[in-house]
C-alpha cells in the first residue's frame, strides 16, 4: 500500500466514525467533551452551528451517529450521542448573545423558501448572516414542518421547538405563513434571485382494499391523523385502534392513539418483527406502552357492521407466501401508516422542471440545483422522505450553492471542508483530553411513568440525563477526533507501542496490497469500512500498518514512544458552509 | 498523571488450545521507562505462553533485582511468583524446583543481577542443570540505579554517561555453554519474530535454558556509542539461522534440503528443525558454538538465535536422583514411612 497520505482531509474523518455518519457531519467528540466540562452552552453552540436543532435532535434525531459509534464495536452499546446533545439544549442557560443577529448591511439579493421545515429553515440561517432577504411560504399556520405537524408533543415538546424555530426566524425571515404555493410557474414571476423548494414529502400512501370508501369516516391515513392531534381537531380514538404498518409513522400513530383513549392498541405488519423500518428505540417505546405487534398479516378487507367499523380480516403471510387462511382482527378504528410520498401537484408540467417515475423533481446530489438554474431543493423533496437530520444537511448544501449562484460562481468548484490537526501534549502523559478510557455501561434515560404519560399527550416521556449522569455518559465516549499521527523517522522499532495498544492496532510489517496487509495482521482487520494507516519505508524494510477499526484513542501508544513517533492530535473537520472562502 | 491501561481488548483475538487469548497472559501495567527493551521481552514471554498453550497456574516466575527483575508483575498475573533479592533469583528457583519439580520455571534477571552480584549464583545453578528457564535482559548497564556499566557492557562502549568501558566484557552465553547447560540462545528485544520461537524452544527443553536478550535500556544506555542500542544491536546482528517447532502430535510434511537443516527432538517429542544460515555451526556441540560466538565477537557481531541444544543431559533432579512425585505433595506416610521400614534400612547396613 501506499503511504497513508494525511492531507486528503477525508482520512482522518473517517475515523470519527459518529461525524462521518452524521449527514450534517457534526463535530461529536468535541461537544461531547464540552458536556463533561460541564461548558453547556458552549457544546450547544457546536451543535447550533452543524445542525441547527440541537435541542430538536437531541430528542428525536434519528441518529445515524449511534449505529456507527466505535464503542459499539468495542463493547455492545454506543455511547448515547443523541440523549448527549439533549444534556447540552436543556443547561445551555441562556445563549443569545452567542448567537448571530440580523445582517446589518443587505446584499440586495431575494431568496424565496417554498415550506418552513428544517431543510428551509437551515437555508435561512445559513444565508441571513450573509446580507440576504428570506421570505419563507408555508400552508401551515406556524413554520416548522413536519417536526411541528407530526412529531408527537410527547417526544418533542411545542417549547423546544418554538424556541429553535425562533431563532431562525428572529434572524430576519419574512414569514408568509398560511400560504399554499398552488402555482411554481406564478411563483416564479415574483423575481426572487433563487428559489428553495422545501416542501417534504407530504402525501400518506393510502390502501385501496375492499370496503376502504365505506370504512371512511374510522380509517385515517397516518400522518393526516398525526396532524390532526397535533392542531387539536382530533381529540379521541377508538378503543380498539389498528395501526398497520411497521415504520416510525406507525410507531408514533400507536402511541397517539394510546393517549387518546386508545385502550387497546395493536400494530400490524405484513413481515417479521426483525425486519421492521422503524428505529429499535421507538419500537421498544411502543412495547413499553403495552401496544402488541402482530407480525406476518397482509391487510384484506374493511368488514363494516351497519355504519360502524367492525373489523379488518388479513391474510397470514409465511415465508414471503400467503397462506389461504384468514385472520379477522375486530377494531373500532385504523390508522394506516404504510409509506409516505412526494407530490408536487402544484408544479405545472411545463414549468421548466423535469420530473423522475416516482414524481420527483430532476435535483443534482452535490449542488441540489433544479433543471431551472435558479431553483433548488432540499430536505424530503429532493429524494423522497428521510429524516430531520438529512433535511439539515441539504439545506447547508443548497445554502452554499444558493451563494454561489447569487456570485456567479461554479456550483461545482465547491470550497473543501476546514481541517486542523492540533497537538493534544502537555506533558509527559498528559493530554488536553480525558483519555482514560471509562468502562461505565450505557445509562438509562430516566422517564415519567407509563401511567402518567399515557394519559396525557403533551407530557414529554422521556425525562433526559440530569448533568450527573450526562457525565457519566459523557465519559464513555472514545474521543475518536484525537487522532494517532505517526512520524516515521522518529521511530525507532521498539515495538513499546505494538505492546501497550490494548486492542492490538498497531503492526510492523513487510508491505503488502491492502487485500494481503489486512490478512496477514496480528489481528486481520475485517472492518473494510475504517481505513488502514499506513507509514513510509522503516530502516528494518518494515512498514508501520494501524487498522484504525478499534483504536480507542487512549494515548498509550504516544505515552509509551520513547521517541514521540507518534502523537495525539485532534482532528477538527468542519464541512464548507454558505459564505466560506 | 498515571494512565491506566483500558480494559477492552481486540473482540478477534485468536485463542489458544486451552480457550484463553492473550489476555490470560498479561499482567499489571509496566512502569518502565516508554521504549525500554525490557517491556518487550515481557511481550515475547506473553506470547510464547499464550502459543504453547500453558496453563499460567503451571508457572512459578521468579526475579532478582533491577528493571528487569520488576517484570514478572508485567506478564503471568495468574501464575506464582517470587521477587527476591539482588542476584540470588537462583537460589530461590532452586529451592522451589527441589520442593516442586512440577511447575515450569521461569527466571527473569538482568545482566547486574546475573553477571555481578548474583554470578556466583548463575554459574552453579547452570552447572546444576536446573529445569527452568533463566532469561537474562541485557542492556548492558544497572537501569535501576541509572544506569552504571554493568559487566556485560562491551570493552570501549559508552552509555549516556560518555565514558568508554574499560573493562572485559562477560559473555554470558559462552559461559553457559561452558558450565554445561543443555540451551543457550541469544535473542534482541527488537526482533520479536526471532525471540518468541526462542523463548518457546527454552520452555520446552529439560534443564537449564539461558535466553540472553539484548534489550536496549532507552533511557541509559540508547546512544551512538553504545554497542547495545536499537541501531548497534540491529546494524551488527548476525543470526545463527532459523527454525521450527514441528509439535509431537503434527506430522512432519515440510522436505528439507539435505544438509541445510538439522533436526533436533526436545524432551517432550516436538521436534525443532534449524535451517542454517552460511555461516552454520553444529549447535549440538559446545566447542563449535563456542568457536562461532567467539568468530563474531572477533568481528565485532552479535551472534544470536539457539547457539548450543542438548537434549541427552540429565537435570539436577535425575542427578540427585529424587522422587518423580514433588517433594512437596508427598504426604506424611510417604515422608515418614514409620519404625518399621526404618528398622527395614538399618538391616541393610547390618
Ligand atoms: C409521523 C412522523 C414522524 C417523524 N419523526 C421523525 C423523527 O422522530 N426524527 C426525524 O429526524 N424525522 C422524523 N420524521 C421525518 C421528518 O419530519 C422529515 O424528514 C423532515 O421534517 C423533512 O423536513 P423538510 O424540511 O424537508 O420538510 P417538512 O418538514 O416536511 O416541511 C415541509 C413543509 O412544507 C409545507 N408545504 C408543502 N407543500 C407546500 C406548498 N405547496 N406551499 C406551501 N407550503 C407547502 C408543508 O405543509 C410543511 O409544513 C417524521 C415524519 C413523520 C411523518
Ligand atoms: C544487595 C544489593 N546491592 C545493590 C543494590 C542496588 N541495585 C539495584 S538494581 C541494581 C542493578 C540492576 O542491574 P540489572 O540487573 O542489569 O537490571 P536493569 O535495571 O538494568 O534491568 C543494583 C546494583 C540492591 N538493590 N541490592
Ligand atoms: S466513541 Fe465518541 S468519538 Fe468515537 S464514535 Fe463514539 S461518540 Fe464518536
Ligand atoms: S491510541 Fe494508540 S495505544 Fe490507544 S488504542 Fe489507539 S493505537 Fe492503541
Ligand atoms: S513506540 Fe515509538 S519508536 Fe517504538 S516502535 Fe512504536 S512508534 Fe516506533
Ligand atoms: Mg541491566
Amino acid at each position: 500500500m501506499n503511504p497513508t497520505d494525511l492531507n486528503d482531509p477525508e482520512y482522518f474523518h473517517r475515523v470519527i466514525d459518529c461525524q462521518f455518519a452524521c449527514p450534517a457531519h457534526t463535530p461529536v467528540p468535541e461537544y461531547i467533551r464540552l458536556i463533561a466540562e460541564k461548558k453547556y452552552a458552549e457544546a450547544y453552540m457546536i451543535n447550533w452551528e452543524s445542525n441547527v436543532f440541537p435541542g430538536i435532535l437531541g430528542r428525536v434525531c434519528d441518529r445515524p451517529c449511534e449505529p456507527a459509534c466505535r464503542r459499539g464495536r468495542v463493547e455492545d452499546k454506543a455511547v448515547a450521542i443523541c440523549r448527549l446533545k439533549r444534556v447540552c439544549a436543556d443547561n445551555k442557560g441562556d445563549v443569545t448573545h452567542l448567537l448571530p443577529g440580523p445582517s446589518r448591511e443587505k446584499n440586495g439579493k431575494r431568496i424565496a423558501l417554498i415550506g418552513g421545515g428544517p431543510a428551509s429553515l437551515t437555508v435561512a440561517r445559513d444565508l441571513l448572516p450573509l446580507g440576504y432577504s428570506v421570505d419563507l411560504y408555508d400552508d401551515q399556520i406556524e413554520a416548522g414542518g413536519f417536526v411541528r405537524s407530526q412529531v408527537p408533543s410527547f417526544r418533542l415538546p411545542k417549547k423546544v421547538l418554538d424556541e429553535e424555530v425562533n431563532i431562525i426566524l428572529n434572524m430576519g425571515v419574512v414569514t408568509h405563513l398560511n400560504t399554499y404555493i398552488s402555482s411554481m410557474k406564478a411563483f416564479l414571476t415574483k423575481g426572487y434571485d433563487a428559489v428553495f423548494v422545501g416542501t417534504g414529502a407530504p402525501r400518506g400512501r393510502d390502501l385501496d382494499l375492499p370496503g376502504r370508501q365505506d370504512a371512511k369516516a374510522f380509517v385515517h391515513i397516518g400522518i393526516e391523523w398525526l396532524a390532526g392531534v397535533q392542531y387539536g381537531h382530533t381529540q379521541k380514538t377508538g378503543k380498539t385502534t389498528l395501526v398497520i404498518g411497521g415504520g416510525n409513522t406507525a410507531m408514533d400513530c400507536c402511541r397517539t392513539a394510546r393517549r387518546l383513549g386508545g385502550d387497546n392498541v395493536k400494530i400490524i405488519i405484513r413481515g417479521a418483527r426483525e425486519n421492521m423500518k422503524a428505529s429499535p428505540w421507538e419500537i421498544e417505546d411502543a412495547i413499553r406502552e403495552d401496544i402488541p405487534i402482530l407480525e406476518h398479516l397482509s391487510p384484506g378487507e374493511f368488514v363494516m357492521a351497519g355504519d360502524r367499523l367492525k373489523g379488518v380480516t388479513f391474510q397470514r403471510m409465511q415465508g414471503g407466501k400467503t397462506d389461504p387462511e384468514t385472520v379477522f382482527i375486530p377494531c373500532d378504528e385504523v390508522l394506516l401508516a404504510v409509506g409516505q410520498q412526494n407530490a408536487f401537484p402544484w408544479i405545472e408540467k411545463d414549468s421548466g422542471l423535469t420530473f423522475d417515475d416516482k414524481g420527483r423533481p430532476r435535483v443534482d446530489e452535490t449542488t441540489f440545483q433544479s433543471d431551472l438554474d435558479h431553483v433548488f431543493f432540499g430536505g424530503d423533496a429532493a429524494f423522497g422522505p428521510k429524516n430531520v437530520i438529512t433535511a439539515v444537511a441539504h439545506g447547508h448544501e443548497a445554502a452554499l450553492s444558493i451563494d454561489l449562484f447569487c456570485n456567479g460562481k461554479d456550483l461545482k468548484k465547491r470550497p473543501g471542508p476546514l481541517t486542523l490537526l492540533a497537538g493534544q501534549k502537555m506533558g509527559p502523559r498528559d493530554w488536553m483530553y480525558h483519555s482514560q478510557v471509562s468502562d461505565e455501561v450505557r445509562q438509562k434515560v430516566p422517564m415519567v411513568s407509563k401511567v402518567k404519560s399515557i394519559k396525557d399527550r403533551l407530557m414529554e416521556v422521556e425525562l433526559g440525563f440530569n448533568p450527573k449522569i450526562g457525565f457519566k455518559e459523557a465519559l464513555r465516549c472514545l474521543n475518536c477526533d484525537i487522532q494517532t499521527v505517526f512520524t516515521v523517522d522518529e521511530c525507532i522499532e521498539c515495538d513499546a507501542c505494538v505492546d501497550v495498544c490494548p486492542t492490538t492496532c498497531i503492526n510492523f510489517i513487510k508491505n503488502a496490497d491492502e487485500g494481503d496487509l489486512r490478512s496477514r495482521l496480528l489481528v486481520p482487520a475485517k472492518n473494510n469500512s475504517q481505513p488502514l494507516y499506513v507509514s513510509d519505508l522503516l530502516p528494518t524494510g518494515r512498514v508501520m500498518v494501524k487498522d484504525e477499526d478499534l483504536c480507542l484513542h487512549c494515548g498509550l501508544c504516544a505515552e509509551r514512544c520513547p521517541t514521540a513517533a507518534w502523537d495525539m492530535q485532534k482532528y477538527n473537520y468542519n464541512p464548507a458552509k454558505a459564505g466560506q472562502k | 498523571m498515571n494512565s491506566r491501561r483500558p480494559a477492552f481488548r481486540h473482540p478477534d483475538l485468536p485463542k489458544n488450545d486451552l480457550g484463553y487469548t492473550r489476555r490470560d497472559y498479561e499482567g499489571g501495567d509496566s512502569t518502565l521507562c516508554a521504549g525500554c527493551g525490557h517491556d518487550s521481552i515481557t511481550n515475547g514471554i506473553i506470547q510464547a505462553c499464550f502459543e504453547l498453550s500453558i496453563e499460567p497456574h503451571r508457572v512459578a516466575k521468579l526475579s532478582g533485582i533491577g528493571c528487569s527483575s520488576k517484570t514478572p508483575a508485567y506478564f503471568l498475573n495468574k501464575s506464582h511468583g517470587f521477587n527476591t533479592v539482588h542476584g540470588r533469583m537462583p537460589a530461590i528457583a532452586t529451592g522451589a524446583n527441589m520442593a516442586n519439580r512440577d511447575l515450569l520455571y521461569i527466571g527473569v534477571s538482568g545482566d547486574g543481577d546475573t553477571a555481578s552480584i548474583g554470578m556466583g549464583q548463575f554459574v552453579h545453578v547452570a552447572r546444576r542443570n536446573l529445569n527452568m528457564v533463566y532469561i537474562v535482559m541485557n542492556n548492558g548497564c544497572y537501569g535501576l540505579t541509572k544506569g552504571q556499566d554493568s559487566a556485560t557492557a562491551d570493552k570501549g562502549s559508552s552509555s549516556r554517561k560518555g565514558r568508554p568501558n574499560p573493562f572485559e566484557a562477560i559473555d554470558l552465553c559462552e559461559m553457559a555453554v561452558q558450565l554445561g547447560a543443555g540451551f543457550v540462545a541469544r535473542g534482541f528485544s527488537g526482533d520479536k519474530e526471532q525471540l518468541v520461537p526462542l523463548l518457546k524452544a527454552a520452555i520446552l527443553h529439560k534443564g537449564f535454558a539461558l535466553v540472553d536478550v539484548i534489550s536496549p535500556c532507552v533511557t541509559f544506555n540508547n546512544t551512538e556509542t553504545s554497542t547495545k542500542s536499537y541501531h548497534w544491536v540491529r546494524d551488527h546482528m548476525e543470526a545463527s539461522g532459523t527454525f521450527d517447532f514441528i509439535p509431537e502430535r503434527q506430522e512432519i510434511t515440510a522436505r528439507y534440503e539435505e544438509g541445510a537443516t538439522q533436526s533436533v527432538a526436545l524432551h517432550d517429542g516436538t521436534v525443532i528443525h534449524l535451517h542454517k544460515s552460511d555461516n552454520a555451526f553444529d549447535v549440538t556441540q559446545r566447542r563449535a558454538a563456542i568457536n562461532a560466538l567467539e568468530d563474531h565477537r572477533e568481528k565485532g557481531q552479535i551472534l544470536t538465535g539457539i547457539l548450543h541444544i542438548n537434549e541427552t543431559l540429565q537435570d539436577t533432579h535425575d542427578i540427585l536422583e529424587t522422587t518423580d512425585k514433588p517433594l512437596n505433595a508427598l504426604t506424611q506416610e510417604e515422608l515418614c514411612p514409620g519404625n518399621q521400614t526404618l528398622q527395614q534400612i538399618f538391616e541393610t547396613y547390618r
